[in-house]
């Protein structure tokens, strides 16, 4: 394995498997409790819908297909009306505050004007319509989300200078917790800034928490959650607001933010891993001009809780074949832990919003004397199995299709998509990511390691 | 437009790519944008399946759409053909190329030329025709495709076995029981002295398909899937099939009295002897099916008269209706079927069967019928497994859709008799036992109701909870919040804690090593 300086990236076929984007109604339509996804589309799509996210479908969602037909295809039925009705129906049944429509890959080629209509509806039915192209042909899995909050920095209010400057101001919507006194972990008295900072990504609501408290024990508030638990609590933007994200997928909604909004970004890695989560508040801090305090004996806490487990992982070595965009920052995290890192395969990898993130990565490898992995954009699943093949790591990070086959032929695998439902967010949470990583780890038993391989098929790969 | 929340048969897409990964040595490729080869995590999960699944995708993106697919699809036949020598791949088309209307078929045609694979087109509208249609359809195109061409070299040997033998068409990936029925069918088969000849498609070679007309007859259990393909092979090589299902007692009967019948046509010829199975059938009935005796048992008195509601696939709805019906004495209230294309052989089935036949594709019209008729028990898919769980009824799952619980480890079968003890297994659990189905009534229960706590021994906690606190276990999934409270407790305790905030919570929460 060469050891390179600098990272590299490489671009392959782009033939790799990956959810597609419109899986981010799973977990949005839980977050914003108030709102309803209608996705626009085929069969295929439903039917994925109701097949990976599993059994939640059953559990009456918040989310529908509007399924296209062939009428609506060949433009023998008009878009509008067929909309109208489907969401008067929507509207009946479930009274939401806020409609959500995926546009899907069918939308995008018969180019239904879904933003056009959008407004004219929105009028007409009096519920607000938000519209995101989630689809295939653009985005991979998790993008899915980065489309739908990019959709919605425009429906946030307008910031406005004087309602900050008032004393106290709602302090209770902003979801901060009133620290008690007699705790003698936070008996020092805290005063609160006022830095009007918005973090955007969707996170359940104990982590966001979680970290609006992290970054309270700096005195910064956070002002809001991009997306925010209902609706109509969306936060306020404008020039003066600062905006971070937290996960590193979100590239169109820094834009959107900057660009559309206004909003200064603050470009950080990302708070996975005790020292993701460490970088993250000292950039924070140095934005507004404060000196952090006691993050580095915290953080040296946090690792010397993990020894259990960094037992496990030392000197283990990782392949990700990529699928979610939070590559980078576990890889990372990962390499801290002692792992080497093979390969990083990531569907798409925007350098300027993860720029922090790939620099703490050369960091973390030349303080871990590890090589710095290769960066594969776009990745080819049927290369990276025969580069599998040789390199035979101790654990592959992989999408579902290829977790079973992959224990078949004796490599251990972790579902790749476990990260995105999981907490793995904050200091707090380094511990669940390192429970999910070690578990095929620590699974290992003597009773089948007689067989070598259990797979039934003999593949070419195996021979070449 | 349509609103859709819940569907029972997928896309044709998934029928295509059922049918072609059932086969040995098959590649497919879809024609689809980035995310939608979700198909291999079907099989993947639910299969449990231990090989990469022959199927990718030539990704349809931005650059496709505005230039069209060119070169890129035969750069992908040909390259599969290079990596993994199928011997077919066959080129899927999705909704998405559909619409896009390229002309797949030139693709085809010119990546044959060049290409080791035999290469083809699954001719199946996306619009038109459902997941099962589709794999009916792709099934019948590979094996027309394979003896066309065996007739066109002159391979194909057009005479039979000397012994009785039959194909069993129509066993394939993800299907109901389908690895299990298969096993206990070639039992059956062989107890009859009849030679499995093939299986098709589930682990069948393309190169052996030339051989598929030796057989004496076809057999395809399940309506749905192998019917065009025993149509042609009737048509064209004179082929007799059977449908009949062999599940349940009469008619598996039915199907063995079908068998006999076909096979005394050739066997008086050829052999000079004619097969009698009546002693086998009585036999079977009698003492290695214990469904006949248990229908007359005390057990199935109880359930004489018990209401119950059906749903599924043709096959499976419509036979279960008349097990219930004529082997247990149920009575069926109603019937249905999501197969809006064979509602018709449907109804003839069920007929005079059920109080009322419901051919609907919308789950909440089922729902709606099964809340309004409250049966003791429900017989349908996932699906109906769930809506009896919302309204307290229960139900056995009888058909796909199906759920990684429905691939079990263990020997499953519907069919034959081995499965005539199944299902009368699946049945009668699926009811309140006998006396349970009393004593709460009577008794009032004989749970104690009102248990607060999961453990057997209870002890009281002395630390106070603030309310912000209280709520915020409750952010945590059921099953470990007991677990988080205890150590939130424990923590506290050791460190002089009275009272606990949220902070508090997450402190502990990142301190303890559990």
């Amino acid at each position: 394995m060469k050891t390179f300086d600098i990272p590299t990236f490489e671009c392959e076929t782009g033939n790799y498997h990956t959810f597609c984007p419109i899986s981010c109604v799973a977990w949005l339509y839980q977050k914003i409790e108030d709102s309803f996804f209608l996705v626009v589309g085929t069969k295929t799509r439903g039917y994925f819908l109701q097949n990976a996210p599993g059994v939640m479908i059953f559990a009456e969602p918040r989310y529908a297909m509007a399924e296209l037909e062939e009428g609506d295809i060949s433009a023998q039925l008009n878009d509008q009306k067929e909309l109208e009705r489907i969401c008067l129906r929507v509207k009946r049944d479930r009274n939401p505050s806020v409609i959500i429509w995926i546009g899907t890959c069918t939308t995008e080629i018969i180019k239904m004007d879904l933003e056009g209509i959008a407004p004219k509806l929105e009028k007409q039915i009096g519920i607000p319509i938000v519209v995101a192209r989630a689809n295939g042909l653009d985005y991979a899995f998790t993008q899915g989300e980065d489309t739908v909050l990019a959709a919605m920095t425009h429906r946030c209010p307008e910031f406005n200078h004087h309602i900050m400057n008032q004393p106290k101001w709602d302090v209770t919507k902003l979801g901060v917790v009133e620290v008690s006194s007699n705790n003698k972990f936070f008996d020092e008295t805290i005063k609160l800034n006022r830095c009007n900072l918005v973090l955007f990504g969707s996170l359940p609501s104990s982590v966001a928490s979680q970290l609006n408290l992290e970054l309270k024990r700096q005195s910064i508030s956070v002002s809001g959650w991009l997306p925010s638990q209902k609706y109509n609590e969306l936060p306020a933007l404008g020039e003066g607001v600062y905006v971070c994200g937290v996960n590193p997928f979100l590239s169109r909604t820094a834009t959107a933010l900057m660009r559309r909004r206004k909003c200064q970004l603050i470009g950080a890695p990302f708070p996975i891993g005790p020292d993701g989560t460490r970088a993250w508040i000292e950039k924070i801090c140095s934005v507004f001009n404060i000196k952090p305090n006691g993050l580095e004996e915290r953080e040296d806490q946090i690792w010397k809780n993990l020894i259990d487990y960094l037992q496990i992982t030392s000197g283990k070595s990782v392949f990700f074949m990529g699928d979610n965009l939070l590559e980078i920052s576990l890889a990372r995290f990962f390499i801290r832990c002692g792992m080497v890192v093979y390969e990083i395969g990531i569907p798409y990898m925007d350098r300027r919003y993860q720029a922090a993130e790939l620099l703490l990565l050369q960091q973390t490898c030349k303080k871990m004397q590890k090589p710095m992995p290769r960066i594969v954009e776009k990745p080819d699943n049927y290369s990276q199995v025969q580069r599998m093949h040789e390199l035979q790591p101790d654990l592959a990070i992989t999408g579902m299709a290829h977790a079973n086959p992959l224990e078949a032929r004796n490599i251990d695998t972790k579902w790749s998509v476990e990260f995105t439902f999981a907490q793995i967010h904050g200091s707090v949470n380094a511990r669940d990511v390192l429970e999910l990583v070690t578990r095929p780890l620590r699974r290992r038993t003597d009773s089948v390691s007689d067989c070598r391989s259990l797979s039934r098929q003999t593949l070419n790969v195996q021979r070449s | 437009m349509k609103l859709a929340y819940w569907m029972y048969a997928g896309p044709a897409h998934i029928g295509t790519l059922r049918v072609a990964s059932s086969f040995r040595n098959v590649h497919a490729i879809m024609h689809a944008p980035l995310g939608d080869d979700y198909f291999n995590v079907m099989r993947s999960m639910s299969e449990r399946e231990r090989d990469f699944t022959p199927v990718t995708a030539s990704v349809v993106d931005r650059h496709v759409l505005a230039r069209g697919s060119q070169e890129k699809v035969i750069n992908n036949i040909s390259r599969k053909d290079e990596e993994q020598h199928p011997d077919l791949i066959v080129l899927t088309p999705t909704c998405t190329s559909s619409i896009l209307q390229e002309d797949l078929q030139n693709f085809v045609d010119r990546a044959s030329l060049s290409s080791e694979s035999d290469v083809i087109l699954a001719d199946v509208n996306y619009y038109r025709v459902n997941e099962l249609q589709a794999a009916d359809r792709t099934l019948e195109q590979i094996i027309r495709f394979y003896l066309d061409k065996a007739y066109k070299e002159s391979t194909l040997d057009r005479s039979v076995t000397k012994t009785p033998s039959a194909n069993i068409i129509g066993i394939f990936t993800l299907g109901f029981h389908n690895q299990h029925d298969c096993r206990e069918l070639k039992r059956l088969l062989g107890e009859l002295g009849i030679m499995v000849n093939q299986v098709i498609p589930e682990g069948g070679y393309l190169k052996r398909l030339k051989d598929l007309p030796k057989a004496w007859f076809n057999v395809v259990p399940y309506r749905e899937v192998g019917l065009m393909a025993a149509t042609f092979l009737e048509k064209d090589y004179g082929m007799p099939y059977i449908s009949t299902t062999p599940m349940g007692i009469s008619n598996t009967a039915d199907f063995i009295v079908q068998i006999g019948k076909l096979v005394n046509v050739w066997a008086y010829a050829l052999l000079e002897k004619r097969f009698n199975y009546k002693l086998y059938v009585d036999n079977q009935t009698k003492f290695v099916s214990q469904a006949a005796w248990f229908s007359k048992s005390i057990d199935c008195q109880n359930l004489a008269g018990k209401e119950a509601a059906i749903f599924g696939d043709t096959t499976h709805a419509a036979l279960i209706t008349k097990i219930l019906v004529k082997e247990m004495g149920i009575r069926v209230s109603c019937s249905g079927t999501y197969c809006k294309h064979d509602a018709e052989r449907f109804n003839e089935q069920v007929q005079g069967l059920c109080g009322e036949i419901v051919v609907t594709e919308d789950h909440t019209e089922i729902g709606d019928t099964i809340a309004r008729i409250e049966p003791s028990a429900i017989f349908g898919t996932q699906m109906e497994r769930h809506i009896g769980k919302r309204i307290d009824i229960p139900c056995g799952v009888i058909s796909s859709p199906v759920h990684i619980q429905n691939f079990p480890l263990g020997y499953r079968p519907f069919l034959g008799y081995e499965g005539t003890n199944q299902i009368a297994d699946l049945i009668y659990n699926s009811f309140n036992l006998g006396m349970e189905d009393h004593s709460p009534d009577v008794f009032g229960g004989h749970d104690t109701k009102g248990i607060s706590t999961k453990a057997l021994s209870t002890e009281l906690s002395d630390i106070n909870w603030t309310s912000e606190a209280e709520s915020e276990p409750k952010k945590i999934p059921g099953f470990v919040r007991g677990k988080i409270r205890k150590n939130t407790e424990l923590f506290a305790k050791q460190n002089n804690i009275p009272e606990i905030t949220v902070d508090a919570t997450y402190v502990a929460k990142e301190k303890s090593s559990l």
